[in-house]
């Protein structure tokens, strides 16, 4: 059997557990206890079998589905092998975790849950797999749909069904570009087959506005700003399993979109792509992370998390067409696998975080980070792991993170190779934005994890906490090894990626890498740069337990308690923490311009003082508003047709018929 | 004979011509059934003509459908409503009814031109009366227009069908039977679905006045 039959056979058995859900509507603790182990099962099957599919020649077949004379064509390559292990691996996690998680009383019944979950698994499988418009088309509205339905499970809230509407509207929008791309690309012949679209060479014009089409699709779907909105209001209505499997794995598929088309479907690119890439990439990435910064509930802050990471992917894919475009493949190789590092990077330990606010959510209700703190003491596994991923997300060695933030700005190094000044001066510019972006990563992090875990319980219910459930806290391991994993071996990880980067610029970073053996990683040069994940985790451990020891040793014989002075702080309260909003106090400040800030300050004589702040995107006055306003308008402008009089609508069909009968006989 | 008989197919237009015009001067509601079942006669006899005259079996078939549908069962129907409704009249139209004449007959000579120009390639035997069938259709929808009750709209609709049956018989000598029978049901579905409307109306509003629909409108 091929290895894409096989992988059809997966898919196939996630959509039998969704109609399995069907079956047994209301059983919770079957579909919670039976259904998604299965589903996790078969998610290690499709992240085994596309780790060898990554291997081994690109497989095509052609399933008779859909419409008669239409039928979907199917391709295995390296690209969409790839997407599918990130998808199998992450899927893993999240399902058993999920497992753990749905409970009853979630609005849809766990049944219809399990079926939209799997349904939205299989749709973001077959996606990556898709190879004619027509297959990928319906796939795709396949995934927009599923995951809406996933975003309002609780649809009895009406700011959760806006959120999933807005969702959909803007999903909607993207996937309209998409389409019109796909009509560009098939060069007027009729032939709609990813195959034909290759063969066809665009002139550069047209070749521009499918590249500009797909970039603002795919973009739609990943959340680039100013196509963002959706997210921060989406990831939070939706349950966490869901929010985890949309941040981590459907933005990766618009990833692969513009990876597919860019790369893939359009032969020749041009610099001016990149550029735009470059630009689109660096502005997400900024805006998502200071608007992270300000966050106060924990999955909005995630959200905006996602929006940056999502930015950083776009630099590297930027950076990526821009050496392509100049013929330099082995960069444009280099920058690649810094962005598919970050790809599945991205995908564990956004996922893990996610799930970690998940099980916070359920053991506290608490979304705002306000009145959250202290929980590391009652769930310890949670917040160790939760630990993991924030150290990943804020690019900090020896996670996943640090392994693709450096190996992309070490592709900025290259850049001065450039043949053009005019670029060779301002993308130094972005190298520098990463590096702020990265910086306020991780002091958001800082933020995220103070506040949840550490410190002293804001609530006195908070003391009730209790741990998450054992197949939660699996989910969360499987998530947090794969972190580890990913930051300490590095090295196999990119020897496969190699495969992905042969294919799509016909260059790789593999023998360079494997030329200095397993423990260290070297994309260039040992004297350039280099680094061993492996012998930095030891040696920064041994420095951990060293200084632990000193200070044991030589700190603690000496150690007083007294009573008399206690630095003023006799009853220390809860109150007396740094909170969410005073954390990132500063950074709302210094980026005062960017946000749209509402400020309530209590007057002196204030008997109950009150404070409160309100941030929100300067795009909703911006492009948002009008746009609802001038359909608004053009809506009552066309609402005057409706005089609720059948005597009007006949007359209206009468003129039309008279008309139309005058135009016949003229 | 023949002759003749090619000649009483206009005639019988003319009186389908006729009885469009007087449904359309006709404000009680009864006597508006009584003209529709006349129509639907008038409409079998053209049709039985056609048939005789071209020898196409099928147009026996879908006048004996037309009869049963448009001279037996629908005025039976449209009888037992007005009955069960109580409605005799119309109280008012929306013009009066001289000025609803004069627009009728701007539409008939209308009617004709735009049929002059399709009559002259015809070949049938009844080219002639395609203006007259067009003419129908439009008085039809005139009268669905104008009227304010549910009933003649109704009566306007199903004889806004007899004109199209009309023209299809006489310039290209009836329609494919499966196209027919379906139009039958097509109608007969259609007036059911009148029928129950109307006393959904009758019950909501204790009229069959169709303004009152007015206050459906979403604002």
């Amino acid at each position: 059997m091929r290895i894409l039959d096989a992988i059809l056979i997966v898919i196939a058995g996630w959509l039998a557990l969704g109609l399995a859900g069907i079956a047994v509507l209301r059983q919770t603790s079957l579909v919670a206890r039976v259904l998604f182990p299965a589903g996790a099962v078969l998610g290690v099957a499709l992240a085994g079998l596309a780790l060898a599919a990554l291997f081994s020649a690109p497989q095509t077949t052609v399933l008779a589905l859909g419409l008669p004379d239409l039928p979907f064509h199917l391709r295995l390559d390296g690209l969409s092998a790839f997407f599918l292990l990130v998808i199998g691996a992450t899927t893993v996690g999240i399902s058993v975790f999920a497992a753990g998680y749905f409970r009853v009383g979630e609005g849809t019944p766990p049944g219809l849950l399990c079926l939209e979950y799997h349904l939205f698994l299989a749709s973001m499988a077959m996606v990556v797999l898709a190879d004619d418009a027509y297959a990928f088309m319906v796939m795709w509205e396949t995934m927009a749909l599923s995951s809406f339905f996933l975003v309002t499970t609780n649809h009895r809230v009406p700011a959760i069904r806006e959120a999933g509407f807005l969702y959909l509207l803007i999903a909607h929008v993207g996937a309209i570009a998409i389409l019109l791309c796909f009509g560009v690309l098939q060069a007027n012949t009729g032939d709609y087959t990813f195959a034909n679209m290759r063969a066809q060479s665009l002139p550069p014009l047209w070749a521009s506005v499918a590249f500009l089409l797909a970039t603002a699709g795919f973009g739609a779907k990943a959340g680039i700003v100013p196509l963002h909105v959706w997210l921060p209001e989406a990831h939070p209505a939706a349950p966490s399993p869901v929010s985890a499997l949309m941040s981590a794995v459907m933005l990766k598929t618009a990833i692969y979109g513009v990876l597919r088309v860019g790369f893939d479907l359009l032969g020749a690119q041009q610099w001016w792509w990149g550029v735009m890439l470059l630009a689109i990439g660096l502005v997400s990435a900024l805006y998502g992370v200071v608007f992270s910064a300000v966050q106060t509930d924990m999955k909005r802050l995630l959200a905006y998390s996602s929006i940056e990471n999502i930015g950083l992917l776009f630099i590297g894919i930027g950076l990526g067409v821009l050496f392509n475009s100049y013929g330099m493949t082995a960069l444009s190789a280099l920058a690649l696998t810094a962005t598919l590092y970050h790809v599945i990077g991205h995908a564990l330990f956004k996922s893990l975080l996610f799930l970690a606010t998940g099980s916070v959510l359920h053991a506290t209700g608490e979304r705002s980070l306000g009145k959250l703190g202290g929980l590391m003491r009652h769930m310890p596994w949670v917040a160790w792991l939760s630990l993991v991923g924030v150290l990943a997300s804020s690019g900090l060695p020896p996670f996943s993170g640090f392994v693709s933030e450096w190996l992309l700005l070490q592709s900025f190094l290259f850049t001065t190779g450039l043949p053009d000044s005019f670029l060779n001066m301002l993308i130094p510019v972005v190298a520098a934005g990463i590096a702020l972006v990265a910086a306020l990563a991780g002091y958001t992090m800082v933020k995220f994890f103070g506040v949840v875990f550490l410190g002293q319980p804001r609530e006195p219910r908070l003391a009730h906490a209790h741990p998450a459930s054992p197949l939660e806290r699996a989910g969360l391991v499987w998530l947090g090894a794969g972190t580890l994993l990913l930051g300490l071996f590095p090295v196999p990880v990119i020897i496969a990626i190699d495969r992905v980067t042969q294919l799509l610029v016909g260059s790789g970073i593999a023998d360079t890498v494997r030329a200095h053996g397993w423990l260290l990683l070297s994309p260039s040069t040992p004297e350039r740069a280099s680094y061993g994940p492996l012998v930095f985790l030891v040696v920064v451990s041994l420095a951990v337990l060293l200084a632990v020891a000193l200070v044991r040793k030589l700190y603690h014989g000496r150690i007083r308690r007294a009573p008399p002075w206690d630095c003023g702080y006799p009853a220390q309260t809860a109150r007396m923490q740094d909170t969410a909003e005073g954390f990132g106090q500063p950074i709302r400040q210094i980026f005062e311009p960017v946000f749209h800030m509402r400020r309530e300050l209590p007057s002196p004589f204030d008997a109950k003082p009150s404070y409160r702040v309100t941030i929100e995107d300067h795009f909703w006055h911006w492009l948002y508003l009008p746009v609802a306003q001038l359909t608004e308008r053009i809506g009552r402008l066309v609402g005057r047709l409706q005089q609720g009089r059948i005597a009007i609508y006949l007359l209206y069909s009468f003129v039309t018929l008279i008309v139309l009968l005058l135009v016949v006989t003229a | 004979m023949s002759l003749l008989l090619a000649q009483s197919i206009n005639l019988f237009a003319v009186v389908l011509l006729v009885l469009a015009f007087a449904m359309i001067a006709q404000r009680r509601i009864l006597t508006l059934i009584h003209l529709f079942t006349l129509q639907g006669v008038a409409l079998v006899a053209a049709t039985l003509v056609v048939a005789h005259l071209t020898g196409q079996h099928h147009l026996y078939y879908s006048a004996a459908v037309t009869f049963a549908l448009k001279v037996v069962l629908i005025p039976i129907l449209l009888h037992r409503v007005i009955i069960r409704l109580n409605v005799r009249w119309d109280v008012e139209t929306l013009f009066n009814i001289p000025t609803t004449m004069l627009l009728g007959i701007v539409l008939v000579i209308f009617a004709f031109n735009l049929a002059g120009p399709i009559a002259r390639l015809s070949t049938s035997i009844a080219h002639g009366t395609l203006g007259i069938a067009l003419a129908c259709v439009l008085l039809s929808f005139l009268m669905m227009i104008v009227r304010a009750k549910a009933v003649p709209q109704v009566i306007g609709f199903l004889s806004m069908e007899n004109g199209l049956f009309f023209a299809a018989t006489a310039a290209t000598s009836g329609m494919p039977m499966i196209v027919e029978l379906g139009i039958a049901f097509d109608v007969l579905v259609g007036i059911l679905i009148l029928g129950v409307f109307m006393f959904q109306i009758r019950e909501q509003f204790d009229s069959l006045d169709i303004r009152h629909l007015e206050k459906l409108k979403e604002d």
